[in-house]
C-alpha cells in the first residue's frame, strides 16, 4: 500500500496543528460556530443528532493492521468502543468530543491517516473496487490510479470550493464492484488491443434526490491523460455547475440539463486546450506509485485445500461460510475473504474495538497485513491461503465475525438513519436489523440466493437504496416513519435505478412487505439459479405490485 | 403548547436541556417544561445568551406532549435525541440507548 513520504507526513501533521488551533479558538469563543463550521467540516467533523461525528478517510478502503489497531484504540479512548464503516469505504466515530478531536487527528496522523476532504464541496475520498489487485476477473489494478487521483485532488486549490461535493470511483475488473456509474466520475480501467492501460469515463452519475446513471463520455482516455481529462471535467463543472440551488448543484444535473453530447464536447475542448502540458502523467511516476501496490510474493499452493474440504465435510456453518464469503483470487490456492459486518439483528457496518483488533491480528497473521473496507460495509481479507481458512474462520467466530451471509439477503447496506443522523427522516438501522432477523443467514437466506437490500433514512441516499435490488427509503409523513420500496436497482456494470413499487409502508409493515417481495420472487423464478435481479428484469414490476397491494394486506399509508 | 429547550454542549457535543433554573443538564428527566409564552421567551433568551458565551451550539425549542405519566418529545427525532439510538448494538443488547434511558429517565416528570 501507499506509504507517506516526508511531504505527506509534514502536510498532514501541519493540518493537525492548524485544526488544534482552530478548535482552541472555537472553545475560547474567538471563533463563532458559523466561522468554525467550515473548518471542522474540512476536517470531517460534523455535529449530528446526539454528538459530534468524525468521518475518517480510508483511501479506496485500504487499511493495514497498524491503522486498524489505531482505530480500535481511538474507539476505546475517545469514543464508545465501536466504529461504523460506511458506504464510502470510510469509518465514522459517532461520539467524539470536540475538545478531543485534535488529539484524535494527531493519533491518526501517526499511522498515516486523516479526515481531510471527508466533507465539504470538494473532491471526496476516492473509492475503488474492494477486491482490487486480487480479483480473478481484474484487468487493471485500480489502486495506483485511485492514489494518483487522491494526491492530485488533495487540497486542490481550484477544486476546494466546487458547486457541490464530488465523488470519484475507480474499477478495473469485469465486474463493477465500485458502483462507478453512480458517481460524479466513474472510471473503468481497461486495456486496449495494444495492451495499453486507459479509462472508460462515466460522468454525471449519482443517487440522492435525483438519481442518475452516469453517461459514458469517453471509451478510452490514455493512462498519461487521466489527470488532464478528469481536470477538464472538473473545470467544466466548476464553471457551469449551478451554485444557485444546492439541490441542483451536482454534476449530474449539469450533465442532464446540458445533454450528454454537449457535455462531452465541452470536456474535450477543455482537455484539448490543456493536454500534453503539466498534467500529463509521467510513466516513471505511474510506475513509482504502482510499486507501492506490487503484489506480495505469495507462496505457490495447490488450487484445492484438503483441510478446507475436510472441515466443510462435517461443519455446515463453515461450509456455508466458504460458499458465500469467499471470492475467486487471481493466485491459485488463495481466497479473498469477506468478513461480514452484518451479524443477524445488529447494525450493518459497526465493529467493536475488540473486533477491529481481531481483524488487525488476522490481517497480520494471514493476509499480508492488509484489509479493505468495502462500500457494502464489510471488511475484506484479500490474501488468505485456502489452507488457513479453518483457522481464520475459527478466530472470526470467536469475535462474532463469521456470519456466513456475504451477498445474501441479510448482508444489508444501511445508512445511520434517524438513530444518529441530523438529516435523516426515518430510521434505517432498526429496519435492517429486523429484516436480517426475519431471513437470517441459514437455509432460508441461501435458498433466496444473491440479493442486495439497501436502506437509506432520507432522500440523500447514503444507503444507496436506488441501486439496491430491493431499495428502501425511509421518509416521514405526518409524524410517522414510512418506507418507500424500490425494485430492480443495481450498482454493478449493468447499473440501473430501482422503480418505486407504489405507496410506502409503515415501520410495522415494511418487513412483511419485503417478505412478500421475496416470496413473490421465489414463486416466479424459473429455477433456483435465476437470481432476484434477473427475475425482476424478466417479469417487471407487475407481479410484485399485485402481491404487495392486492393480494396481501397492502400498504397502510 | 408545552416545550422544552435543547442544544448540544460545545465542548463534547452532548445533548443538553434547560432545567427549571435555566441551567443546562444532560438528563432529559431534569428538563423543564415551559408552558406559557413568557416562560418560553425567557428560556430561549437564556439559551441564546449561553450560546453567545460559547457553552452550547444551536439551542431550540422542542414540543413535548403528555405521555406515559410524564412529558415526552412529540417527534421521533427529538425522542431519539433525548434517549439515544433505538438500535441493538454489536456488543449485545441495546447498550447505549437503554443505559442512557435507565440512568436518565424516559420522561420529564409531570
Amino acid at each position: 500500500m501507499y506509504r507517506y513520504d516526508e511531504f505527506d507526513a509534514a502536510f498532514v501533521s501541519q493540518r493537525v496543528d492548524q485544526f488544534r488551533d482552530q478548535v482552541a479558538r472555537r472553545l475560547s469563543g474567538e471563533l463563532t460556530e458559523e466561522q468554525f463550521r467550515p473548518h471542522r467540516l474540512m476536517n470531517g467533523l460534523y455535529l449530528q443528532l446526539h454528538s459530534y461525528m468524525l468521518r475518517i478517510a480510508v483511501p479506496y478502503g485500504l487499511l493495514n493492521a497498524r491503522q486498524m489497531r489505531k482505530l480500535a484504540d481511538i474507539a476505546r479512548k475517545y469514543d464508545r468502543g465501536y466504529g461504523h464503516f460506511t458506504t464510502r469505504q470510510n469509518l465514522q466515530f459517532n461520539w467524539p468530543a470536540l475538545k478531543d478531536t485534535p488529539d484524535i487527528l494527531a493519533e491518526l496522523a501517526s499511522v498515516e491517516m486523516h479526515a481531510i476532504q471527508t466533507s465539504g464541496n470538494c473532491i471526496r475520498n476516492v473509492t475503488a473496487d474492494h477486491f482490487a489487485g486480487v480479483a480473478k476477473d481484474e484487468t487493471v489494478d485500480p489502486r495506483p490510479y485511485a492514489e494518483i487521483l487522491r494526491q492530485w485532488s488533495s487540497l486542490h486549490p481550484e477544486f476546494t470550493f466546487l458547486p457541490r461535493k464530488f465523488k470519484i470511483a475507480v474499477n478495473g475488473a469485469a465486474r463493477d464492484r465500485a458502483v462507478i456509474q453512480a458517481h460524479d466520475i466513474g472510471l473503468q480501467a481497461v486495456k486496449n488491443a495494444q495492451g495499453e492501460v486507459g479509462f472508460e469515463v462515466y460522468v454525471g452519475g449519482g443517487l440522492g434526490r435525483t438519481p442518475m446513471i452516469g453517461r459514458k463520455i469517453s471509451d478510452f482516455v490514455a493512462e498519461k491523460d487521466l489527470i488532464a481529462y478528469v481536470d477538464a471535467i472538473l473545470r467544466v463543472y466548476n464553471l457551469e455547475g449551478r451554485r444557485d440551488n444546492k439541490y441542483k448543484a451536482r454534476i449530474k444535473i449539469l450533465v442532464h440539463e446540458k445533454g450528454e453530447s454537449p457535455m462531452r464536447e465541452a470536456v474535450e475542448k477543455e482537455f484539448a486546450a490543456r493536454r500534453g502540458e503539466e498534467l500529463t502523467l509521467p510513466a516513471e511516476e505511474v510506475a513509482r506509485i504502482q510499486a507501492y501496490f506490487a503484489p506480495p510474493a505469495l507462496k505457490a499452493r495447490e488450487a484445492k485445500s484438503a483441510r478446507v474440504e475436510h472441515r466443510a465435510s462435517h461443519d455446515a456453518r463453515f461450509r456455508d461460510f466458504v460458499a458465500t464469503n469467499l471470492s475467486a483470487h487471481k493466485t491459485p490456492g488463495y481466497a479473498i475473504v469477506t468478513v461480514s459486518l452484518k451479524p443477524i439483528g445488529k447494525p450493518p457496518g459497526d465493529a467493536s474495538a475488540d473486533q477491529m483488533d481481531a481483524l488487525a491480528d488476522l490481517a497480520e497473521d494471514y493476509s499480508q497485513d492488509e484489509m479493505r473496507v468495502s462500500h457494502e460495509q464489510n471488511i475484506i481479507l484479500p490474501y488468505v491461503a485456502l489452507d488457513d481458512l479453518p483457522a481464520v474462520y475459527d478466530r472470526l467466530s470467536s469475535v462474532g465475525l463469521s456470519t456466513p451471509n456475504a451477498g445474501l439477503v441479510s448482508d444489508i447496506i444501511a445508512c445511520p438513519g434517524l438513530d444518529y443522523c441530523a438529516l435523516a427522516t426515518a430510521r434505517s438501522i432498526p429496519v435492517a436489523e429486523r429484516i436480517s432477523e426475519r431471513f437470517g443467514d441459514g437455509a432460508r437466506a441461501r435458498d433466496i440466493g444473491p440479493l442486495k437490500i439497501k436502506i437509506s433514512g432520507c432522500i440523500n441516499a447514503c444507503g444507496h437504496h436506488h441501486v439496491g435490488h430491493i431499495g428502501i427509503l425511509g421518509l416521514e409523513r405526518a409524524g410517522e416513519e414510512t418506507y418507500q420500496i424500490t425494485l430492480g436497482g443495481s450498482g454493478d456494470e449493468t447499473a440501473s435505478i430501482g422503480q418505486i413499487t407504489g405507496p410506502g409502508f409503515s415501520s410495522e409493515k415494511v418487513v412483511d412487505a419485503i417478505e412478500t417481495i421475496v416470496d413473490t420472487y421465489k414463486g416466479l423464478r424459473t429455477d433456483e439459479n435465476e437470481e432476484f435481479l434477473a427475475a425482476f428484469r424478466r417479469v417487471g414490476m407487475q407481479p410484485f405490485k399485485e402481491a404487495l397491494y392486492e393480494r396481501s394486506a397492502g400498504s397502510d399509508i | 403548547m408545552a416545550e422544552i429547550v435543547t442544544a448540544n454542549r460545545l465542548g463534547d457535543g452532548v445533548v443538553v436541556f434547560l432545567d427549571a433554573q435555566l441551567r443546562w443538564v444532560a438528563p432529559f428527566a431534569q428538563a423543564a417544561v415551559f408552558a406559557n409564552e413568557s416562560a418560553k421567551e425567557a428560556a430561549i433568551a437564556a439559551a441564546k445568551l449561553s450560546e453567545a458565551r460559547n457553552e452550547v451550539v444551536d439551542p431550540y425549542l422542542v414540543e413535548v406532549v403528555a405521555r406515559g405519566g410524564g412529558f415526552a418529545p412529540k417527534s421521533l427525532r427529538e425522542s431519539i435525541r433525548a434517549h439515544g439510538p433505538t438500535i441493538q448494538f454489536i456488543f449485545g443488547g441495546s447498550a447505549l440507548g437503554a443505559a442512557r434511558s435507565a440512568q436518565e429517565g424516559v420522561h420529564v416528570p409531570l
